[in-house]
């Protein structure tokens, strides 16, 4: 009897069970999009991980090796790249939040133009890395309408070489980085409700304060992530470094190393282990910054102000 | 805020705003912060201008404006670049990425907005991957596994590649618009006689369409600059615009710079149309996040 029971009760009550933990059918739409991503993202990221590892043409063990690995590591020119990323990256991220946060406190509040304002800032986004680029090479270089200006107000005597090295990346940077670092730090600051401002200036604190205890802290959070995206736009930094930068010198940043592996020299095994040891790169400043994140006030920041 | 210092938080919105103004006229932090945006914009006006008088100019080296003006680099452009077949492919490639991200992700997006599931976080952990790490680095292995299967070269490859990028920012995109559309409208309808194609077609499809209208030309917008997925996976018949420019600014010296400029603004022009018709449906901070209202 008792044993008999349960396959009349339990078909019913296994599909109830699981559509009450929201298995249901409607599951299946998750489907299409999640198997493309699996296929067109995760398989070719594990392809490159495999190869990666797979042994260089001239060595003759099979299976497993970390030739390309050790071929990064121990040419000079190519550790190198990290370095020089980062000394692009870092830079251009801190610059970009840094100068995002005043500008942004200081237009929390709705004026005329604003809507205006946001739409411009959208246009270097859209514009593209390629065509900031080429804009920077003529606008900026030594017979740019920068260095006239420079020259006109006699800061300068001899033009001042601003493209073709590492400042012209780093203006690359700014110019396509400073407007999405804007944004989203604007999007966050208005998440903050102007009345716990307002409740501290009732208690008598003055901009500074308000600004040091209330605004920053509960801004941090969104700061970091900001930072965090700036800094995965930065790290990529790929068509500026070739146009505007100094690629096979200061410049030469480890996406062009990947880059010239993989499609230059056709060595895949190669360029998969550079993509490779940029992602570890890239997510090991991604896990620092969001376990920091993780220790600040993630709470109710007061809806929409 | 600062403007209840300055006067009683009873003032009316006319005086608070003149209050503004004025605040604007004497704080220095105020002008340090607007001579900031002015500086970037005035850069910004400067490198787009440049490109925009270079296309025009006959020849120009060390003077403030180009020694006379020409149309005659567009037509260059337009023969040199066969920039008529390059357009056709960046529409073709747009559309049909937009067209078939929004098909695949966008039943996805319902489903993650409507059910809390076991594996939801892992599924949106899988989601976020491809928005978090840099095209190039996944690019270089999709480019060897499109190459693998003869894909890389063709439209259909460079499609392919794109996709990466799109569906999760659909998803995005679309699961808070489809959180915020009431479930009990489609149990009402149910309850009503309704099967689900009718729920579908009556009930959903027309709640969906703004947001749908509004993810789409996101999509557009992206996957039209978006240059190291094509740059890695196109051959000769599928660049699009973004990477015939880089193309042509890279091998530069044989070509003048005036016809790439030309086709800079073409691409800007391009752009700056799409970019209209985006703003007039979505908010810009839309654009580089998801919306927090």
């Amino acid at each position: 009897m008792t044993v008999a029971l349960p396959p009349t009760a339990h078909r019913p009550a296994l599909r109830h069970r699981l559509a009450e933990r929201g298995v249901d059918r409607t599951l299946l739409l998750v489907l299409p999009g999640a198997l493309a991503v699996v296929a067109l993202f995760c398989y070719p990221f594990l392809y490159g991980l495999q190869l990666s590892f797979q042994p260089t043409s001239g060595a003759t063990q099979g299976g497993f090796s970390f030739g390309a690995y050790h071929a990064f590591f121990s040419e000079p020119f190519a550790r190198k790249s990290i370095w020089q990323t980062f000394s692009l990256a870092v830079p251009a991220s801190l610059i970009n939040v840094g100068v995002s946060v005043p500008i942004s406190y200081r237009m929390r509040r709705d004026f005329r133009g604003k809507r205006l304002l946001l739409a411009l800032l959208v246009v270097p986004i859209t514009l593209g890395t390629v065509l900031t680029a080429e804009g920077i090479l003529e606008f900026y270089g030594p017979a740019g309408w920068f260095n006239h200006t420079l020259n006109l107000l006699g800061l300068a005597s001899s033009p001042v070489q601003l493209t073709m090295n590492y400042t012209g990346v780093l203006l690359s940077l700014i110019i396509s980085g400073f407007p999405f670092a804007y944004l989203l730090t604007h999007s966050y600051l208005s998440g903050i409700h102007p009345s716990l401002e307002k409740a501290a200036s009732t208690l008598g604190a003055d901009w500074w304060q308000r600004f040091r205890h209330i605004t920053f802290p509960l801004l941090l959070p969104g700061l970091m992530t900001t930072f965090c995206l700036s800094f995965v736009m930065a790290f990529a930094v790929f068509p500026s470094a070739m146009m505007v930068g100094d690629p096979d010198g200061k410049t030469h940043v480890i996406s062009i190393e990947a880059y010239e592996a993989a499609l230059e020299h056709f060595d895949y095994a190669q360029g998969c282990a550079d993509a490779m040891i940029m992602t570890v790169l890239m997510l090991v400043v991604i896990v620092a910054v969001t376990t920091l994140r993780s220790r600040l006030y993630s709470g109710s920041t007061g809806g929409k102000g | 805020m600062s403007v209840v210092l300055d006067r009683p938080a009873t003032a009316a919105p006319g005086a608070e705003s003149g209050a503004r103004r004025r605040r604007i006229a004497i704080r220095p932090g105020a002008w340090l912060t607007w001579g900031a945006l002015a500086f970037f914009f005035l850069n910004l006006l400067g490198v787009i201008g440049t490109v925009l008088l270079n296309s025009f100019g006959r020849s120009w080296f060390r003077s403030w404006l180009p020694g006379g003006w020409t149309t005659h680099w567009y037509s260059d452009a337009w023969t040199e670049f066969s920039l008529g077949q390059v357009l056709g492919t960046t529409v073709e490639v747009t559309f049909l990425v937009v067209l078939i991200s929004l098909v695949l992700a966008v039943p996805a997006s319902y489903a993650l907005a409507r059910r809390a599931f076991p594996g939801r976080k892992l599924l949106l952990g899988l989601f976020v991957l491809p928005i978090l790490v840099p095209p190039i680095a996944y690019g270089i292995p999709l480019a060897t596994v499109l190459y693998k299967f003869h894909l890389a070269g063709s439209v259909t490859g460079v499609v392919l590649a794109n996709l990466v990028p799109s569906i999760p920012f659909v998803v995005f995109t679309m699961t808070p618009f489809i959180e915020q559309i009431d479930p009990r409208i489609e149990a009402a309808a149910r309850m009503c006689g309704a099967g689900t194609r009718t729920v579908l077609t009556r009930i959903l499809v027309p709640l969906l369409l703004p947001g749908m209208l509004a993810a789409g030309i996101l999509v557009l917008v992206r996957t039209f600059g978006m240059f190291e997925l094509t740059f890695l996976t196109s051959g000769p018949t599928s660049q699009t615009l973004i990477v015939t420019l880089f193309s042509a600014v890279n091998s530069a010296g044989i070509r003048s710079t005036q016809s790439i400029d030309a086709m800079a603004v073409i691409y800007t022009g391009t752009m700056a149309v799409l970019l209209l018709i985006a703003l007039r449906f979505v908010n810009p901070t839309q654009l580089v996040a998801r919306s927090s209202d």
